[in-house]
This record gives C-alpha cells, structure tokens and sequence, in this order.
C-alpha cells in the first residue's frame, strides 16, 4: 500500500490534503508512514514544558501529582527527577490557595505553568484565573503583566459523569485579558504550549484527555526546540470549497472524518482548527466563509453562549452578503453529561452530526 | 486566659470558652462589667503550640524572641525608638489619617466616586509594618489600600489621583480606590474580592525563596499580606497558611482584626474569634498584638520580618485594631455601639505615639505641630494636582488589556516566526 501512495505522490496526482489525509489512514491504522515522525499529544506536551524549563530557569510546574505521581496524565513525566522538587512542585488539593501562588509568583517574576488535574477543578481557582491574573495588566495600567500558563484536559472524556466533563472554552474566552487556546494534533501542543510558556500573558491552555494518547505525524521543524505556533491564528486542516467547518480541539479529528465522508458525496468542506479561541482568528474565519458561502461550527461544550455562537455572530457581522444558508452550530446537549454510554454519546457531537449539518447548508437534505 | 478582646456583653462568654488555655503571659480572668475591653491591657501574647514542640522540633523554630525583647527591655526603661524613628513613624501616620479624611471630604464633594473604605484609626498597623520594609520588599492588601500604599512609598499625588480617576494616578486612573498597584515599590494590589491577596502575596514569597534558591540571586525579600478579620473565615486563608509553612516561605500574615466585617461582628461570625491561634494550627507562630499601639506593633513586626529573612518561615500576626469610619462611605455604620467607638477613638494611635513622643522628650509639640502641617500642605497639594489632571484620553480603554496583544508567536517584525526560514537555526528570539 506504501508502493502505492508513493507512486501516487511522484505522479502529482494527489493534492496535499489527499496526501495528509491518506497518511491519516494509515496513522489510524497503526502502522508508521516512512520517513516521517509521530508523537503523541502527551509526549508533545511533555517536550514542550521540559524544553522550556531548561531554556528559561523562571518557568516551573506547580499542580497537584505533577512531580513523583509522573502527572495525572503523565503529561510532566520526568520532569521532577530532570528539574528536581524546587522546579516541579506537589501541590495539596487547594486549587484557590496554588492558582493564587503561581499568580503572585508571576507578579514578581517568575514563569508558572499551573496544571488543574482537569479544568473541571479550575472552577475553584476561578477568581485567580480571572481577577487577579486577566484583569492585572490593565489594573495596574502596564505595571504588573502574568505571564502564566493554566494548562489541563478539558471537556468530555469517557465515562466520568456530569462533574468531570464541562468544556470551559466559552467561559474562559469571554474574559478580556486572557488568551485560550486548545490544540488538536501534537504539532499544536507542541507549538502552542511553547509560545504559551514564553508569552507575557495569562494564557488558559484547553487540552483533551482523549487527545493525549493519539499520534500524529510531527516534522522536523517542530520538533526544533525554538519551534513556536502563533497564538490567535487558526489553521486550515483541509481546504475545500463548499461549506465551512470551523471547530477546535477533539473535534477537529470528527470534522475531519466528516470532511472525508462528505467528500464521498461531492461536497467539499473546508475544515478550519481554531487553535486559539481567544483572541479569535475572525478573518481566516471570514475569509473562508466568503470562499464557500456556508458555514457549520462545532464545538463539545454546551450550546447557549458557546464559542459557536460568537463565530456565527462574527460571521454574519461581517460576512453576511457572503452567505447563501443560515449558519449551522453543532454543539453538545444542553444537559449536564450523563453518564450511561450510549446517553453520553448522544450528548455530545458525532461525525454523523457534523455530515448532517453539512448537507443541511448544502441544501442537500431536509 | 487568653482572650485576646472583647467588646461589649460578650465578655462573661468569651471568657469561660477559653478557661483552661495555657499561656506565658496569664493575665487575670476578668468578669468585670460588660463595658470593661480586655484588649486594652494586653500588650503581647504570644503562643507557640505545646504540640509541635514534640514533633519534629528540628523543622520547627519555637518562637520566643518577641515576649523576651519586650520583657527585657521594660525594666531598663530604654526607649522602644529614635527621635528620628519617633518622627518618622509619626509622619507616617498622619499623613495616612490626613490622606483618609480628605478621601472623605472629597467623596462627598462628588470629586470620587465608587466604593472608597477608609483607614482612620489602623494606621499603627500599616505604618508599624511597612516602615520596617525594603523597597524590593512586597506588599499585598485588600480593598482598603490607601494608607499601605502611602506608607509603603507611592507619592499622595498618585494616590489622589488615582481615587480622582485621572491619568496621573498610579494605574493612570484604571485601577481605582480598590486596586492600588505600583510596581516600583513593590506594592502588589489592592483585590476587592475578600481573602484574593492572600494568596497572591504567598506567590510573591513563593518567588523570593525560589530566587534565591533556584535562580542563585541574592534575594531576602520578604511580603507583608494585610488583611481582616472577615477574611479569616475563608477557605483561601487556610490554604496559603498551611502552603507558606509547608514551603517555610518569607511571608507575614497580618491580620487587622477591627472586629467588624461591614456590619458582621467577628464574634458573630466565627467559631473561635483569637486568630493568632490558628497560626500553631498550621505550625507558624501566631502572635497577638495590640494594634493601636504602634511601637508595639513594629516590635513585633521586626521579629516577624527578621524570622522571614532568616529564613524561617511565616508567621501570623494578629494586631487588634479599630475602623473610626464605616466599613466604606456608602456605609451607614449603624450597628455598631458608640460605647465601643468611644473607647477605641480615646486608644487613638497618633494621640498614643504624640504622648509618647512628648513624654519620652523624643520630640516637643512644635516638631509635631510642623509635621501635621507639613503633611496638610502635601494632602492639599495632591487634591490640587489631582483636581489639574486630565482624564484618560479614549485610546487608553483599549490599553493594556495584554502585554502583547499578538502573543509570542509573532516576531517583532510583525510576520509569524515559525513562517520565518532561519526559525530552526535558532535565530528565534525568546
């Protein structure tokens, strides 16, 4: 099969989002492109905090099992035996008391990366989050930046009932001071977290629990060490023509999938990662809507105030000649996440959904 | 016995609660009528828990100092300060008094507006800190900011017009009465959210241990936390006391214990009113000082202060003071007795200090009649200067919200970094 796609490569037949996408399959079918590197998310983000530690003795990581547990997630495994206990820090469970801490520690200087086990438990710490380190820099009139980094999963995962499952991304974006952002592939996560840990402001880092084992092919340049992605610019997954999906983290891997059954139909669908959602990438949003003149947002959090919302007001703000069907918003359910699987997977968005949507602007179905 | 006060009717009832505590310094039980204030008499009490002395005695330092100090420093009858230190302290404390009452005037005359809570009568408690501390030492507070950042150097004009809204204030009027930040002297907010600055100055002590630690700088600073007695009912406050000792970081915790929380006694609102208590708990020492005393105040903020710099870890300091003025001017202060208000306004610290200051012969009553005067010219002038200043242009809303609105991604020439081909050479800055 090898034989075949690279005789299809030197051909010039394929385009390159075939090329990615074709790669893709073989990735989901556990078996390695030749010539090309993969990593998963956890080791990405693993990478990126060590190699920002040794760059800059200012950056270090406070949460709770983050040094001899390896991490909940094993996200900063080995960092406690590399850096040692003054850089990697064991919290007690005080959420409000160490978010406080890395807030006050990066008022007087240093670089915090704050890990909440999930960002379910950020909710305690939320008045740090938000009044002391968002709103500081413009308190103080320029006076007192944060440059911290709240990372951890966030949304869905499998199974852990309505307390552990909340998408945050909305709430978090609607604050003025604050950048979020949520990677999808390990070259986001890579890329993200290290322009988050040098940026000189608070940046809420939205990562997926589901994410973390998956791998994705990774190239030479990020696996650089000064390798850095642009926050508040969004990338574009698949180009296509007819309609445009835009979402961001785990969903990207759904639109994807939705993109290639779509295509199967003859519509092209254009599939945008957000990458950052605040501040929000408007104009490559923009700019693809008046390509395709349609517009399907998905996002896992609940509907009301979501960040598909603010898309769809942007872009009828700005877009709205363009457009030739309403917008399209895929979101979770409107109820707190059950727990019974098959109730769970009704509530959140499928790829089904997502094709659906789709052929709905498209004006394909009922 | 150790009640550190009590305000009127509780007497009998505090009292019986604490019967069988140990203490150094026992001071006789008093039953007395219902108008008598133990906290008057008490100067210093200070309790290190019998507990932790038999545990791990070798992690915890038992504190002893202050009670020593004082004790031997009465019967030699040598003077507490300087004339100098006399006159400073004095200066300080006027001008935060002055300052407060012309925010007062000033509100009422439309000139501020908003939520203003003023200092008048704690002025020991900022002044008997602050003047013990370093520039590159951190202070945080809580909504009622002002005196600690007068005290802790921000200029009178900067403040004034910072309460004015105007853009020579010291957040160029974006901050407010709640929310003093300077950052050339270190004073770290002014958080209207109660128990906020705990935490915040615990990361700042977090930070001097890991300069010196991690970073190899020289670094002794310590951080000064003000807060209330309302305050010491909130989660936060327990998390950061058990991390700061966890961690033995540089902070002192001082709580100004005024008795009122708006218009919520403190006995009211909490199981076991003496905080310096919960100090042990956590295993710091906890200390119990008289706040209206300002010499006794600074004796035991420098033992806290040098314990900090040592090295040694936190400690929590409970200063028993008294708001002459509402909880805020919006507050119509009704639910506190004039009883109580008449007995802690005849314990004023500035009369207190101007006695002492007279008696001792530290100074005559023309140097202290030329301070006042001196620092009624400078509040005057601040008005002036705030009342001259001009508003923030309209750019100014859209200031300041990032420090870099384009985030780290974006290189200074205004293109992507990572669309840059020398960006893998390492040519990136960081």
């Amino acid at each position: 099969m090898l034989g075949i796609l690279r005789q299809k490569a030197v051909d010039g037949a394929l385009s390159a989002s075939t090329f990615r996408r074709t790669r893709s399959a073989l990735v989901s079918a556990r078996s390695y492109a030749a010539g090309s590197k993969e990593m998963t998310v956890r080791d990405a983000l693993n990478s990126a905090i060590d190699e920002e530690m040794s760059a800059d003795p200012k950056v270090f990581v406070m949460g709770e099992e983050v040094g001899q547990y390896q991490g909940a997630y094993k996200i900063t495994k080995g960092l406690l035996e590399k850096y040692g206990p003054e850089r990697v820090y064991d919290t007690p469970i005080t959420e409000a008391g160490f978010t406080g801490i890395g807030v006050g520690a990066a008022y007087a200087g240093l670089k915090p990366v704050v890990e909440f086990m999930t960002f379910n438990f950020s909710m305690q710490a939320i008045d740090h989050i938000i009044n002391s380190a968002a709103k500081s820099n413009y308190m103080s009139a320029g006076q007192i930046n944060v440059p911290i980094v709240f990372r951890g999963p966030n949304g869905a995962a499998a199974g852990v009932g309505a307390q552990h499952s909340q998408c945050y991304a909305a709430w978090y974006a609607s604050v003025p001071g604050l950048k979020v952002l949520t990677p999808y592939s390990a070259e986001d996560a890579r890329g993200l977290l290290k322009a988050a840990i040098r940026d000189p402001d608070p940046v809420v880092f939205l990562e997926n629990e589901l994410l973390y084992g998956e791998s994705f092919p990774i190239s030479e340049e990020a696996l650089d060490s000064s390798f850095c992605l642009p926050i508040g610019k969004a990338k574009i997954e698949r180009e296509g023509k007819d309609v445009t999906i835009t979402t961001f983290s785990k969903m990207v891997g759904f639109a994807l999938k939705a993109a290639e059954k779509l295509a199967e139909e003859g519509i092209s669908a254009e599939v945008i990662n957000l990458r950052s959602i605040r501040p929000l990438d408007r104009a490559t949003i923009n700019a693809s809507v008046r390509k395709t003149s349609r517009l399907v947002t998905v996002e896992e959090g609940f509907p009301q105030h979501g960040v598909c919302a603010e898309i769809c007001a942007s872009v009828v703000e700005e877009s709205f000649s363009y457009l030739d069907a309403p917008v399209e918003r895929i979101a979770g359910a409107d109820v707190p996440m059950p727990y019974a699987a098959n109730l769970e997977r009704l509530a959140l968005p499928q790829v089904e959904d997502i094709v659906r949507a789709a052929k709905r602007a498209c004006y394909r179905s009922k | 016995m150790a009640t550190a006060f009590s305000p009127t009717k509780l007497t009998a009832t505090v009292s019986s609660l604490h019967g069988s505590q140990e203490n150094r310094l026992s001071l006789p039980i008093r039953l007395a009528p219902p108008s008598s204030f133990l906290g008057s008499t008490r100067s210093l009490s200070l309790h290190s828990s019998p507990k932790l002395n038999h545990v791990n005695v070798s992690r915890r330092s038992p504190v002893v100092g202050v009670q020593e100090v004082v004790k031997q420093k009465k019967p030699t009858n040598s003077l507490l300060i300087t004339k100098e230190e006399g006159l400073e302290l004095y200066e300080d404390m006027i001008l935060g008094r002055s300052f407060e009452d012309m925010c007062a005037q000033m509100y009422y005359r439309g000139k501020m507006f908003g939520f203003v809570h003023l200092y008048n009568g704690q002025e020991a408690v900022s002044t008997g800190f602050i003047k013990l501390l370093t520039k590159t030492d951190s202070v945080v507070s809580t909504y009622r900011d002002h005196v600690h950042a007068l005290s802790k150097g921000v200029s009178a004009r900067a403040v004034m017009s910072e309460l004015f809204g105007k853009v020579t204030g010291c957040c160029r009027g974006q901050g407010g009465s709640m929310h003093m930040f300077s950052k050339e002297h270190n004073m770290l907010g002014g958080f209207a959210f109660i128990g906020e600055g705990i935490p915040v100055a615990t990361g700042a002590a977090f930070t001097s241990k890991y300069k010196r630690e991690v970073l190899k700088q020289n670094c002794e600073d310590v951080t000064v936390a003000f807060f209330g007695d309302g305050t010491c009912n909130n989660g936060q406050f327990y998390e950061c006391l058990n991390m700061a000792a966890l961690w033995k970081l540089p902070i002192i915790f001082v709580v100004e214990n005024n008795l009122w929380a708006i218009g919520m006694s403190h006995l009211r609102a909490t199981s076991d009113p003496e905080i310096w208590k919960k100090g042990p708990a956590f295993g710091m020492p906890g200390v119990h000082v008289d706040g209206m005393d300002v010499l006794k105040v600074r004796d035991v903020a420098k033992e806290a202060v040098t314990r900090a710099r040592r090295g040694e870890g936190p400690t929590l300091v409970e200063c028993e003071t008294y708001r002459f003025r509402g909880h805020s001017l919006a507050d119509p202060d009704e639910l506190r007795d004039a009883a109580e208000k008449a007995k802690y306004a005849a314990r004023d610290p500035i009369t207190a200090l101007k006695k002492y200051l007279t008696e001792n012969k530290l100074a005559n009553e023309a140097e202290l009649k030329s301070i006042e005067k001196k620092i009624d010219e400078l509040v005057e002038e601040a008005v002036e200067f705030a009342d001259a200043s001009p508003q923030p242009g309209r750019s100014q809303l859209l200031e300041n919200v990032f420090a870099d609105p384009k985030g780290f991604g974006i290189g200074p020439d205004g293109r992507y970094r990572c669309e840059d081909p020398k960006f893998t050479e390492g040519t990136a800055q960081v």
